[in-house]
C-alpha cells in the first residue's frame, strides 16, 4: 500500500466507525429478538425435586410430599388466597383438571390464616389432586419459588423440567405447557 | 366518519410519501424545478392525510365505537372524555400513528415555511423525509393497523391502563414525540447535505431553529414523564434509569450537544463533518428508543408493547435508515471541507469540551441501558445495570460539563484568556462556597456528592448572570443603557441565559432530593404522628369514596408545624379500577419553595390500621422550576428574528448596538 493510500485511509476511518459500530450492535438486536426478557432462568430447572413434605389444608386428611411427584408428569402449581393473579387463572386449572390432562398438585403458599386456603377453594373450586399448606415456605423453597402464581412442570422422575412464572392463560397452556408435557407424557 | 376512511387515507398518503421520496430527488439531481416542487405539494398533501387518518380514530375513541378492535382493546364507555381522547395515543398503533401524524406535520412546516431555503436542498431533506415516512406506514399498515374492525363488536371495552389515565400522561407521549420526530428534520437535513456534498454555515443556519425547536418539545416531554412518575407511581422518585427513560435522554443528550455544535458551523465554519454525524446519531437514538420500547428486546417498567414481529419490522428500518445513514456518511462525509481553525481555548473549544462530555455521556447511557441485551447475547447470563452504574459514569461527566458551562460563553471565538474568564467569574466562585455552606448549615446528613452539586448549581447560575451582565455591561455604564442593552439583546442570547440558568436550578433541585430525601414507612392508626421534614404529620383516618370510574381508598394526613399550629390537611388516595382490575396510587404532595412532603396511603391492616409512606423531598420543585426555565429559554430563542425560517439573515460578526436596534 503507497503511503498516500494509507493517508486515505486514516482519513476515512474516523467516518467508517460509526457504520461499524451500528454493523455490531444490529446484530446484537436480531440475537435479541428472538429472545423472551420474560423468561427468568432458575438454576433448579432439570435438578431433581428438594424432599419436603406438607401438612394437610385444615380439614382435610393428606398433605403433599415430595414423594406423590414420582412415577407421573405432574403440573405444581404454587397458589394463595392473597394472590389476586392467581384468582385469574384459577379458571383455567379448573379447566384443566375437567379435561383430566395432567394431574395438578397445589402448594398454598404463605397463608396467614389457615382458614384462607380451605375456604378459598371452597369457593372457587379445588382443580388440585393433592394440596399441601406450606406456610414457612418448605416446599416454596425446594422449587425455587419467586411468586405466586407460579408453575412447575414435573417428570416422572421427580425432575423439575420447566417452570412458568405468572398465570396461566389459554396462550401460554398451548405454545408452551402442553407440547412439553405431552413431550415427557410419550416418554 | 368511520374509520375506513382513516384507513383509506394512510394508504393514500403512503403512496404520496413514495412520489415525494423518488421525484423531487431526482429533480435535484438533474436540477428540474418542477420535479423539485413537488415535494412541497406532497408534503402538505401527507400532512391532509395523514391529519384526516388521525381524526378517524380519534373520533372513533370519542364516540366509543367498540367495532374497531384498537377501541374495544383501549378504550371504555365509562371513561372521561379527556383520556377517552387521549386513549387515541395510549396504546402502540394510536401512538404509531401520532408518531405519523408529528412527522408530516415537520414536512409541512418545511413546505409552508422554507421558501427560502435552497431548491436543491429543499426537495432533498423532503425526500428524505418522506422515506422516513414511507417505512412508518409500512410498519403501521403491515404490523400495527388501528383501524381494524371487530365482528361482532363487543358491549363495552377493556379500559386504558389505569396508570396512564392522568393529566401528565396524557400529554407526555405528543410533546416526546414532537422532539423525537423533530430530530427527523435534522436528520433529513444531515442526509441532504451529504447527497449534495455541501455543508456550510446557511445550512446550518437552517438546521438550527428545527433542532431547537425539537429540544424544546423533548426537554418538555422528559420532564412531563418525570413529574408523571413523581406523583403517580408513588416512590417519591422522578427519575428511575428505566430503558424507557434513557431512550428519551439518549437522544436529549446527544440533541443537546448538536444545538451547540450547529453554533460552531454557523458562526465559525468548523465540526461541519461532525455536526452531521450528531444529527444522524440523534435521530437513531430517537428510532433506537421506540425499537426498544416497542420490541420486547428489553424489559421496562413501562414498554406497552411487547411483540417480537413488530421488532423484526423495526429492526429491518433501523438498519435501512440509520445504517443507510451512515453509509452515506463513511462515504461522503470525507469530501466535507475542513472548517476553520481555532484554539483549544476559545468558544470552540468550549463547545467542543461541551460536545465530547455529552457525546461520552450519551455513549456511556448507551452503553448501560444496552449492556444486559449484548451480554445475554454472548454468554445467555440475565443482568440488570441500575441507577449505581448510571449514576457512577453519568455524574463524574456532567459535573465537569456544568463547571465548564459558565466559562465557555465568556471565550471569545478562535482564542481565549481562560485566566481572564476565570477571574470575572469570582462572584459565581463566591457563591459556590456560599452554596457549600448553606447545605452543610441546612441539610443534616453530610454528603460531599450534594454540597458538590450545590457548589455547582451556584457556580453555573452566577455564572450565567456574570455573563449576561458582560454583555449588557452593567456597571460599566449607565443602569438606562444597560437596560436599553437588555432589551436589545438578541433573543437567542436571552435564550442560552435563560437555559443556563434554569438548569443550575434544576442541579440544585435533583441534588437535594437525591442525597437529602427523608423517608418514613409505617402502619399508623388514626392519631398517629410521624415528624418529617420539619413537619408533623398525624393521621386523620381513612375511608372509601367512589370516582367516575374507580373506586378510592381516600387516607387523610393532617400536617402542622413541630409547635403544634396547623397548616393542611393532604388526602392521598389509592384508586381501584374495576374495569382493568388494577390499582394507581395518587400522592397526597405539599409543596414548598424548601421542598416537596410527600405522603402515600397503602393497604389496610387487621389491626384497624393503614401502611403510610411518607416523604420529604428538598427542592424538587427546583427540579420543575429549573426545566421550566429552559424550556423557556428554547421558546424565547426560537423567536429570535435571525432563526425565524424566511426572514432575511446577513448578519456578519456581533454588532451589540446595531442587533439592539434592529430587535425592538
Amino acid at each position: 500500500m503507497t503511503a498516500v493510500a494509507a493517508r486515505g485511509l486514516m482519513r476515512r476511518l474516523p467516518y467508517l466507525l460509526p457504520l461499524a459500530l451500528f454493523v455490531i450492535l444490529a446484530g446484537y438486536f436480531w440475537i435479541g429478538l428472538g429472545k423472551d426478557p420474560h423468561e427468568i432462568p432458575s438454576p433448579l430447572i432439570d435438578k431433581p425435586v428438594a424432599a419436603f413434605s406438607l401438612a394437610a389444608l385444615e380439614g382435610r386428611e393428606r398433605g403433599f410430599t415430595s414423594q406423590d411427584l414420582i412415577g407421573q408428569v405432574s403440573l405444581v402449581n404454587v397458589f394463595g388466597s392473597w394472590c389476586v393473579a392467581c384468582r385469574i387463572e384459577h379458571p383455567f386449572l379448573m379447566q384443566i383438571r375437567r379435561e383430566g390432562l395432567v394431574p395438578i398438585y397445589g402448594i398454598d403458599w404463605r397463608e396467614k390464616d389457615r382458614q384462607a386456603g380451605p375456604l378459598w377453594l371452597a369457593q372457587h373450586g379445588d382443580p388440585y389432586a393433592l394440596v399441601g399448606d406450606d406456610p414457612d415456605s418448605h416446599a416454596a423453597i425446594a422449587f425455587g419459588v419467586t411468586g405466586a402464581p407460579e408453575t412447575f412442570i414435573v417428570d416422572a422422575k421427580g425432575i423439575i423440567r420447566y417452570k412458568q412464572v405468572g398465570p396461566i392463560t389459554a396462550e401460554v397452556w398451548e405454545q408452551t405447557l402442553w407440547p412439553i408435557i405431552r413431550r415427557l407424557q410419550a416418554g | 366518519m368511520s374509520v375506513e376512511v382513516g384507513h383509506f387515507a394512510l394508504i393514500l398518503a403512503l403512496f404520496v410519501a413514495i412520489l415525494q421520496g423518488s421525484l423531487p430527488m431526482l429533480g435535484a439531481a438533474r436540477g428540474n424545478a418542477s420535479w423539485m416542487a413537488v415535494a412541497d405539494q406532497a408534503a402538505l398533501a401527507q400532512f391532509l392525510l395523514v391529519a384526516i387518518a388521525f381524526g378517524c380514530l380519534m373520533h372513533a375513541y370519542v364516540v366509543s365505537d367498540f367495532s374497531v378492535l384498537n377501541v374495544a382493546s383501549n378504550s371504555h364507555s365509562a371513561k372521561p372524555l379527556l383520556y377517552k381522547i387521549a386513549g387515541t395515543w395510549g396504546n402502540h398503533e394510536g401512538s404509531m400513528l401520532l408518531w405519523g401524524l408529528i412527522l408530516v406535520i415537520f414536512g409541512a412546516a418545511v413546505a409552508a415555511f422554507g421558501r427560502n431555503l435552497p431548491p436543491g436542498l429543499r426537495a432533498r431533506a423532503l425526500g428524505v423525509q418522506a422515506w422516513i415516512a414511507i417505512g412508518f406506514y409500512l410498519f403501521i399498515l403491515f404490523t400495527s393497523n388501528p383501524f381494524e374492525r371487530l365482528d361482532p363488536p363487543p358491549i363495552d371495552g377493556n379500559g386504558l391502563n389505569p396508570l396512564l389515565q392522568d393529566p401528565g400522561l396524557a400529554f407526555h407521549p405528543p410533546f416526546l414525540y414532537l422532539g423525537y420526530v423533530g430530530f427527523s428534520m435534522a436528520f433529513s437535513f444531515a442526509v441532504a447535505a451529504l447527497i449534495e456534498g455541501r455543508v456550510d454555515a446557511s445550512w446550518a443556519r437552517w438546521v438550527r431553529p428545527w433542532t431547537l425547536a425539537a429540544w424544546t418539545f423533548l426537554t418538555c416531554g422528559i420532564a412531563l414523564g418525570s413529574w408523571w412518575a413523581y406523583y403517580e407511581l408513588g416512590w417519591g422518585g422522578w427519575w428511575f434509569w428505566d430503558p424507557v427513560e434513557n431512550a428519551s435522554l439518549l437522544p436529549w443528550l446527544s440533541g443537546t450537544a448538536l444545538l451547540h455544535s450547529a453554533i460552531v458551523v454557523e458562526k465559525r465554519d468548523a465540526l461541519k463533518g461532525w455536526t452531521v454525524f450528531l444529527a444522524i446519531v440523534t435521530f437513531s437514538l430517537s428510532l433506537l428508543g421506540t425499537f426498544l420500547v416497542r420490541s420486547g428486546v428489553l424489559t421496562s417498567v413501562h414498554a406497552f408493547a411487547v411483540d417480537p414481529e413488530r421488532g423484526v419490522f423495526i429492526l429491518a428500518l433501523l438498519i435501512i435508515v440509520i445504517g443507510g445513514s451512515f453509509a452515506l456518511f463513511a462515504w461522503r462525509g470525507p469530501q466535507l471541507p475542513a472548517g476553520g481553525l481555532f484554539r483549544p481555548v476559545s468558544r470552540e473549544g468550549g463547545l467542543l469540551l461541551n460536545n465530547l462530555l455529552l457525546s461520552t455521556a450519551a455513549a456511556a447511557v448507551l452503553l448501560g441501558t444496552l449492556y444486559p441485551l449484548l451480554l445475554e447475547a454472548t454468554t445467555g447470563d440475565k443482568v440488570s445495570v441500575g441507577a449505581p452504574f448510571f449514576n457512577a459514569v453519568f455524574l463524574p461527566l456532567m459535573a465537569p460539563l456544568v463547571a465548564a458551562m459558565a466559562i465557555g460563553p465568556l471565550l471569545p471565538w478562535k482564542r481565549g484568556d481562560l485566566g481572564a474568564a476565570l477571574a470575572r467569574l469570582w462572584l459565581a466562585a463566591l457563591a459556590a462556597a456560599g452554596a457549600v455552606f448553606l447545605g452543610w448549615a441546612v441539610y443534616d446528613g453530610r454528603s460531599a456528592m450534594g454540597l458538590l452539586g450545590f457548589a455547582l448549581a451556584a457556580w453555573l447560575f452566577i455564572g450565567t448572570l456574570t455573563d449576561l451582565a458582560r454583555r449588557i455591561e452593567l456597571h460599566a455604564v449607565s443602569p438606562r443603557t444597560s437596560l436599553r442593552r437588555a432589551l436589545g439583546l438578541p433573543r437567542a442570547a436571552w435564550g442560552m441565559t435563560l437555559a443556563h440558568a434554569g438548569l443550575a436550578v434544576a442541579i440544585a433541585g435533583m441534588t437535594a432530593s437525591s442525597v437529602w430525601k427523608e423517608e418514613r414507612v409505617q402502619v399508623m392508626r388514626v392519631g398517629d404522628q410521624v415528624t418529617i421534614g420539619g413537619y408533623a404529620v398525624t393521621f386523620a383516618g381513612a375511608g372509601t369514596q367512589p370516582g367516575p370510574n374507580y373506586d378510592a381508598l381516600v387516607g387523610q394526613f393532617a400536617i402542622a408545624r413541630p409547635n403544634g399550629s396547623p397548616l393542611a390537611v393532604l388526602t392521598a388516595e389509592k384508586r381501584y379500577y374495576p374495569v382493568e382490575n388494577q390499582d394507581t396510587t395518587e400522592a397526597a404532595i405539599r409543596s414548598t419553595v424548601a421542598g416537596d412532603l410527600y405522603a402515600v396511603i397503602g393497604e389496610p391492616q387487621a389491626d384497624g390500621g393503614y401502611v403510610t409512606r411518607l416523604y420529604f423531598e428538598p427542592l424538587v420543585p427546583w427540579i420543575w422550576g429549573g426545566v421550566g426555565l429552559m424550556v423557556l429559554g428554547g421558546v424565547v430563542s426560537l423567536t429570535d428574528r435571525r432563526h425565524r425560517v424566511g426572514a432575511p439573515v446577513r448578519q456578519r460578526g456581533r454588532q451589540p448596538v446595531a442587533a439592539g436596534a434592529g430587535a425592538e
